[in-house]
């Protein structure tokens, strides 16, 4: 288990900030997301309900997000994950599923503020405006030129997963994109 | 700009969120097939202006393989469907005769 985060707590200062999470414990699980076992066991984990397609349903650093139609992401307090794995593995024995820690092979960072809707909107080919994107949408894409995943907040800021190798890169392509004032377009 | 629709996580989305995997609909031959057989199955391909119909991979989203008739002069898509098929669904014909009346593509019309 890593100790710190790829970031190690950075953040930057504005009215759109950009910032380190610090660790996060999350859990590629894929099998059928349809299978009474597999969504019992996630609620249990998480207290969440099995989200829909594009969707999260995350409270604090809890919650599930739909990666695929075969791919849930379970977030989990980072000390926890370890235990949830062995617990779904547990759970769902006999069924055609893999869950695996992925916690420290990624990094989490928060876009906050009133621009953060425009910050992700200049990096990645996603419809950032309020009807097509609002609290609790998650979403998969590119982020110039990497993969990288979000969801929106009920607060309206975004929570931004890539992998942790790339979490300088990301980190620099979100606090680039933030420094300039929000256009007002979105 | 190629918008693509993903049929497995429902996102529409421009070209470089996904990656092209080339000619759809390809049968394999391989060990054991004739010289003609294999040759066509790794070489020749139909590379059509008009209609034509790719396989796709949502490779920066949800990761799935799936299917695409377009056409490759106007990028317009006529629809994208699953990959767990061997020849276009008829929903997808009929939107590009639709649009295109008397197209063919291979033994597809
Ligand atoms: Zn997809």
């Amino acid at each position: 288990m890593s100790e710190t985060s790829a970031l190690n707590g950075r953040g930057t200062e504005g009215t759109t900030t950009v910032r380190d999470t610090g660790l996060q414990g999350m859990i590629t699980l894929r099998g059928n997301l349809a299978s009474t076992k597999l969504k019992a066991i996630c609620k249990e984990i998480t207290g969440q309900p099995m989200p829909k397609a594009g969707q999260a349903h995350v409270s604090g650093d809890t919650g599930l997000a739909w990666m695929s139609p075969d791919e849930l992401l379970v977030l989990v307090p980072h000390g926890q994950a370890a235990d949830a794995v062995a617990r779904i593995d547990a759970a769902l024995a006999g069924q055609h599923f893999l869950a695996v820690n992925v916690s420290d092979a990624r990094a989490l960072i928060a876009v906050e503020g009133a621009g953060a809707r425009e910050v992700i909107a200049r990096l990645c080919p996603v419809d950032m405006s309020p009807e097509a994107f609002g609290p609790g949408a998650f979403r998969r894409t590119r982020m110039a030129q990497i993969p990288a995943a979000f969801w929106m907040e009920q607060d309206g800021s975004l929570r931004v997963i890539c992998f942790r190798s790339v979490a300088e890169y990301a980190f620099g392509l979100l606090s680039t994109a933030a420094k300039s004032p929000a256009v007002g377009f979105l | 700009m190629l918008i693509l629709e993903c049929p497995y996580c429902g996102v529409t989305g421009e070209e470089t969120e996904f990656h092209g995997g080339g000619e759809a609909h390809l049968t394999r031959h391989g060990p054991g097939s004739s010289d003609d057989d294999f040759e066509n199955y790794l070489f020749l391909r139909e590379n059509p202006r008009g209609v034509h119909f790719e396989r796709w991979r949502h490779v920066n989203g949800c990761g799935k393989w799936f299917h695409a008739a377009r056409d490759t002069a106007t990028l317009e898509v006529f629809g994208t469907y699953s990959a767990q098929t061997t020849e276009p669904p008829q929903d997808i014909k009929d939107a590009i005769t639709a649009k295109r009346p008397g197209w063919s593509w291979r033994e597809f019309k």
